[in-house]
């Protein structure tokens, strides 16, 4: 770990000047990846800037029936909230499903939409990896590959985005709010996190110095059921192999709105609209699941170590739909 | 020669005493390796290679140095040189060579760990760098016969025909399966403080066996084993990682002697252990078994290959109890090593029994198939009546009381022959079953000594570790009915090599071997003291010999049931029940020995379902090092464990009556939820471990 | 580069000045003398390290001490009370809830910590994949409940089904 200096920013324009300042500067939040990454040596900045204490706590009801969550909100704070808990349960079932309970108490909002991949090569830093050092190569692509992806990567990359958190707010349309030395600025969780194509050490489209202040989640159409489903090799407490976020209104047998997005599967969140957009206005039986599954999942290229997660995002999909089609809604 | 003249009654023994080192460890003052107090201490942090093969090239360490607060670095152009170098793994930083990638290369002192870590990643290292090959296969033509394998076993053995009765055999299974590499990976990694003063090297070293580290260490620096002290009152598990002195040790003792004078602690990285640390080797074992319609065994035929590494080689002794287990008139065995660009390999839980009992008894689950028998009964039917290895008779054995008892415990009447017959909850649930087996081993040279003190009291001391198997516990017991007297007259004091000599705490044999000498000693001092010594008296007593090892086969034996579900969407495997019964002689403390059984099942679980160290072929390591992803069995994954023993009287194992108990229960878990997984499925998996993909459909 | 902080650890004010690097794992251990938080992975992926900080269970191998200047730290040389030990730890002892003892104090503070969520109200992931709905108030802790939210307590010893009913006769 190099040496660095710390700061804890006072308010959100200063925690924003202070990074603007310095090239060299990064925000630190609960801590729980990047103190992984000073240790790894795979960061190495000179100054953190401690935002964890910013008044960007709160989790408040908006006048339109969404939510708007803090980005200093605890994972476990978020989770268990009675407001998330009642509109929201595919996000408070996500972030359950991620991490350990410890973890999710150090954890912030804002931090683990930042949380980087888990992938062993870019935590390796002996090893090639073109996200952490560009122009190094890419060791997952002969190598270890359970954990990668199977939409969105690029030669120069294939490593997942690792949280279920983002999943979940993903399916749930959530807008992201930022602050940076230009002023404030909203965009949609699902463009906040970018494909690696020829650049894959850029995760998400921030600039350096902006900092993401709260997530905004719109109210569920009425009628919604949702569900977070994650498949993983131990029963709890590892990554997913891959999850499934699903919000879905059925109204007389057939599909009247649904969002998905997987985890697991792909470099961000991914929104599975093709399968959205089949599924649509048709029937809700397994077979159109299916079919809509399929259809998603036909642009998938696999690599040979993780060509099983092709049959397990569908069969997980269909599940996932099959179980909001019938019982009873949430 | 001191020689066993009665049996020990019980009365401390066989009773559920609560783990006398237990309020210490729940209120966090038992003091680990790491943990023992020094005013300013130095902190190591190693230097490791990043090519698997080739030669050091170049080294600039001027950076590092030039960091405030580093008070060394270490290489091999000013390391001390070490006198005897013999054990290639042990002798670092001597020349240029790499052998493995990870390999230790150097290391960087510095006054904090910060400091240590951040100046070791600044060491600047070039490398003449070779082609490497890590790849294990079968089907290498480089692979050799080793001497002998470990335990000191034959290589190869053969009775009979075998290729004429499997030619004959009206049943077959020929099968291959393989296992993974796994990593022991204790809680606590592995740590040692070394201090040099005064001529004499003090080691505070996480450790199975302080004596194995001294005699390790000595040699090295050209000492006397009297002038290096080895302690390790408690040890953060081992499970034979911490069995044999590994590399840091000798690391560590080099810093000492650079700064003496000083303590230098080197706790190893989590991440360093999957290099420094030895694993169980992967394996590859094609298995032909020939039987009649009936399942009666006519051949039992186990090829087995393992890896091992370029400097020091370890030979798994994967097909020793298919030598044993069953009856069949002909049969053979060979162990093949391949040579690999490796860390060395080394001993983890059951190593031979455990990765070797996964393929025979997934292999006899498949011969039940084939006669469409139950596996239970099949197994019954195969039951020698002595060792088919050497025909001597087996001192005790109940296997088939354990199979029964775990039957019912299990509810085995209620499990469908037909695979895919049972599903609920959108889960498919299957019951299988295998068995278990682990060696009594006897090793001597341990010695214990006992002191009278005031107030009817006695200090027992020997050199032995508790690594958390309740040695603390089970030898107290032992020594008080001994002694013939209560726990609470004894102060049991282990862990240290001021006290007397103990053998390694290994091969599940550390209550028959420390056990004995207890014994002895007890037996000494009363022979000459009588039952009221006078404070200060003193008698030692050691393991001695026990005639019997030659003329009886002594194993302990177990049965393993599982329940597995496996969700009929995702493949996802669960086991909601395990079910072990063994027979393991005589038990000296119910409720620690629950828990040994208990955690050797959750390990064979473990095995069972994640732990794979994958071995990236291109970088020539492996590249799960973490504990995120070289999954253990969590909390979750554990569901309803019944552990059982039955009654079992052994008079020729040991004084106590005692088995070991440390390893038979990772030995077969693994095969029971295999072949409760193919119950439930239908898939038959044959490769460690068994995780979803096997089953999407 | 170094800071000076103030930490509360087991009651008791201790001042320090620590490298802006160090963890409070660290501090506690290296600085303090506080050896009962253990370091198994250093990464967060093991729970030994397991404190209570303001009352919260965290991993304080991935907190930096300098940002939680003046944090209250419960160790579990904290959770006795002078000699009476905790309810928590005498279970652990009389069911033999470990073997090597590395896992416990991070197992025992992780309990405690899981404990109080449990009473607050906060669902786990076995709660919230239960259908219907959700309620204030305490959870009641099945089985299945306390493994679920101890899953970031790794045990190598084995020693989980001996650890969850000492947790479960507390939580009765």
């Amino acid at each position: 770990m190099k040496p660095f200096d710390y700061r804890r920013a006072q308010d959100v324009s200063g925690a924003v000047a202070l990074l603007s300042a310095d090239p060299q500067a990064a925000f630190l939040g609960g801590g729980t990846n990047l103190v992984d990454h000073l240790r790894l040596g795979v960061v190495a900045p000179g100054l953190l800037v401690d935002v964890s204490r910013l008044p960007l706590d709160r989790i408040e009801p908006l006048e339109d029936g969404g939510v708007r969550v803090g980005a200093t909100v605890r994972n476990s704070d978020l989770a268990a909230d009675p407001l998330i808990r009642e509109r929201y349960p595919v996000l408070s079932q996500a972030l359950l499903a991620g991490a350990s309970g410890q973890l999710r108490n150090l954890a912030t909002t804002g931090g683990n939409l930042l949380q980087r991949t888990r992938c062993v090569y870019f935590q390796d830093v002996s090893t090639p990896c073109n996200k952490r050092a560009p122009g190094s190569g890419c060791a997952a692509l002969h190598g270890y590959q359970r954990y990668h992806a199977i939409l969105g990567g690029s030669p120069e990359c294939v490593a997942t985005h690792p949280s279920d958190m983002a999943v979940a707010m993903a399916a749930l349309d959530a807008r992201v709010l930022v602050r940076g030395p230009g002023g404030e600025r909203g965009l949609a969780l699902t463009d906040l996190h970018r494909l690696p194509g020829d650049e894959p050490w850029r995760d998400t489209v921030l600039a350096h110095a902006e900092l993401i202040t709260a997530v905004d989640l719109p109210p569920l159409p009425a009628g919604a059921r949702t569900r977070y489903r994650k498949v993983r090799d131990r029963a709890s407490y590892a990554f997913a192999l891959v999850s499934v976020a699903a919000v879905l209104v059925v109204r007389d047998g057939r599909v009247d709105d649904v969002r998905i997005a997987l985890g697991g599967v792909a470099p961000k969140p991914w929104r599975a609209v093709v399968a959205e957009r089949a599924l649509r206005g048709g029937p809700a039986t397994e077979a159109n699941f299916r079919r809509a599954a399929e259809a998603e999942l036909a642009a998938a290229r696999p690599l040979d170590g993780n060509a099983f997660k092709v049959p397990l995002a569908r069969n997980t999909l269909v599940a996932t739909l099959r179980e909001l089609a019938g019982g009873t809604p949430r | 020669m001191t020689q066993t003249r009665a049996r020990l009654t019980a009365r401390a023994m066989g009773t559920p005493l609560d783990r006398l080192d237990g309020t210490a460890k729940v209120t966090g003052t038992a003091r680990y390796a790491y943990e023992q107090p020094f005013a300013e201490p130095a902190h190591l942090h190693p230097v490791q290679a990043t090519v698997a093969a080739g030669r050091v090239t170049g080294i600039d360490t001027a950076a590092a140095e030039a960091v405030p607060g580093v008070l060394a670095v270490l290489t091999h152009r000013n390391a001390p040189r070490l006198a005897g170098t013999g054990d290639a793994e042990l002798a670092i930083l001597q020349d240029d060579r790499v052998a493995f990638r990870g390999q230790l290369v150097g290391g960087v002192v510095a006054t904090t760990t910060e400091t240590a870590r951040y100046a070791a990643g600044l060491v600047r290292l070039t490398y003449d760098e070779q082609p490497h090959d890590v790849e294990l296969r079968a089907d290498r033509d480089d692979l050799y016969a080793p001497e002998s394998v470990n335990g000191g076993y034959a290589t190869d053995t053969a009775q009979g025909d075998v290729e004429a009765a499997l030619a004959a055999a009206p049943v077959t299974v020929d099968r291959t399966y393989t296992t993974a590499m796994c990593h022991n990976n204790p809680m606590e990694p592995h740590t040692t403080v070394a201090v040099w003063a005064d001529g004499a090297l003090t080691l505070y070293d996480s450790t199975q066996g302080v004596y194995a580290v001294r005699a390790a260490v000595a040699p090295l620096f050209g000492l006397d084993a009297e002038q290096v002290r080895v302690v390790s009152p408690h040890v953060g598990g081992g499970f034979g990682s911490k069995g044999t002195a590994h590399a840091h040790v000798v690391l560590a003792s080099m810093a000492a002697l650079v700064l003496p004078g000083r303590a230098v602690k080197l706790a190893l990285t989590r991440q360093q252990l999957f290099f420094l640390a030895g694993y169980r080797t992967p394996t590859v074992q094609h298995i032909r078994l020939g039987a009649d319609l009936d399942g009666r065994l006519d051949a039992i035929s186990v090829d087995a290959v393992s890896q091992t590494s370029r400097i020091k080689e370890f030979a798994e002794q994967t097909a020793v109890a298919a030598r044993m287990m069953y009856a069949a008139p002909n049969r053979r065995t060979t162990h093949r090593l391949a040579r690999l660009d490796v860390p060395v390999p080394s001993w983890m839980r059951a190593p031979g029994e455990c990765p070797g009992m996964f393929a025979a008894e997934v292999a006899m689950d498949e011969l039940a198939d084939a006669c469409g028998l139950d596996p239970v009964e099949l197994r019954v039917r195969n039951e020698p009546a002595a060792d088919p290895e050497t025909g001597r008779p087996f001192s005790s054995r109940n296997l088939v009381a354990c199979l029964r008892e775990g039957a019912r415990r299990i509810g085995w009447e209620r499990r469908h022959p037909a695979p895919r017959s049972r599903r609920e909850d959108g889960a498919l649930v299957g019951l299988g079953v295998a068995a278990s087996v682990y060696p009594v081993f006897w090793m001597p040279g341990s010695s214990a000594r006992i002191r009278a003190g005031a107030d009817g009291r006695y200090t027992v001391s020997i050199g032995a570790a508790d690594l958390g198997t309740g040695t603390w516990t089970a030898l107290t017991q032992i020594a008080a009915d001994a002694l013939d007297v209560s726990v609470e007259r004894v102060d049991l004091r282990i862990g240290d090599t001021a006290f007397p000599r103990a053998t390694v705490a290994g091969g599940s044999s550390g209550m028959t071997c420390w056990g004995s000498a207890v014994v002895h000693a007890a037996e000494e001092l009363r022979d000459r003291y009588g039952h009221e010594p006078p404070e200060g008296a003193e008698a030692t007593g050691d393991t001695g010999e026990n005639p019997d090892t030659e003329r009886y086969a002594m194993y302990a034996f177990g049965a393993q049931f599982a329940e597995v579900r496996v969700d009929a969407d995702t493949g996802e495997v669960r086991v909601p029940r395990l079910v072990g019964v063994f027979a393991a002689g005589r038990i000296i403390n119910p409720k620690t020995a629950r828990s040994q059984l208990r955690g050797g099942m959750t390990m064979g679980l473990s095995m069972a379902l994640h732990e794979h160290s994958y071995m990236d072929a291109q970088l020539g390591q492996v590249a799960n090092h973490d504990l995120a992803e070289y999954h253990i069995a969590a909390h979750a994954d554990i569901g309803s464990l019944d552990v059982s023993w039955i009654d079992e009287d052994d008079p020729h194992v040991n004084p106590m009556g005692s088995k070991g108990i440390g390893e038979i229960g990772i030995v077969g878990t693994a095969a029971a939820i295999a072949n409760a997984a193919h119950n439930a499925t239908g898939v038959r998996v044959r490769d460690l471990p068994i995780t979803l993909d096997a089953f999407l459909a | 580069m170094e800071a000076d902080i103030t930490l509360r650890v087991n009651r008791e004010t201790r001042w320090l000045t620590v490298d802006t690097r160090t963890t409070l794992l660290d501090a506690l251990r290296d600085r303090l003398g506080v050896t009962g938080p253990k370091k198994g992975c250093d990464h967060g992926q093991c729970g030994a390290c397991t404190i209570l900080l303001g009352g919260r269970r965290v991993n304080s191998c991935l907190a930096l001490a300098v940002q939680h200047d003046g944090g209250e730290i419960t160790t579990v040389e904290g959770l006795a009370d002078g000699p009476d030990l905790h309810p928590l730890q005498r279970s652990f002892v009389r069911h033999d809830g470990f073997q090597c003892g590395y896992c416990t104090p991070g197992q025992l503070c992780s309990a405690v910590g899981m404990l109080a969520e449990a009473r607050a109200g906060w669902p786990s992931a076995v709660t919230a994949d239960q259908e219907g709905p959700v309620g204030p108030g305490p959870v009641a802790l099945s089985e299945a409940e306390i493994k679920e939210r101890m899953s970031g307590n790794l045990c190598r010893c084995g020693a989980y089904a001996a650890i969850v009913p000492a947790i479960a006769e507390v939580a009765r």
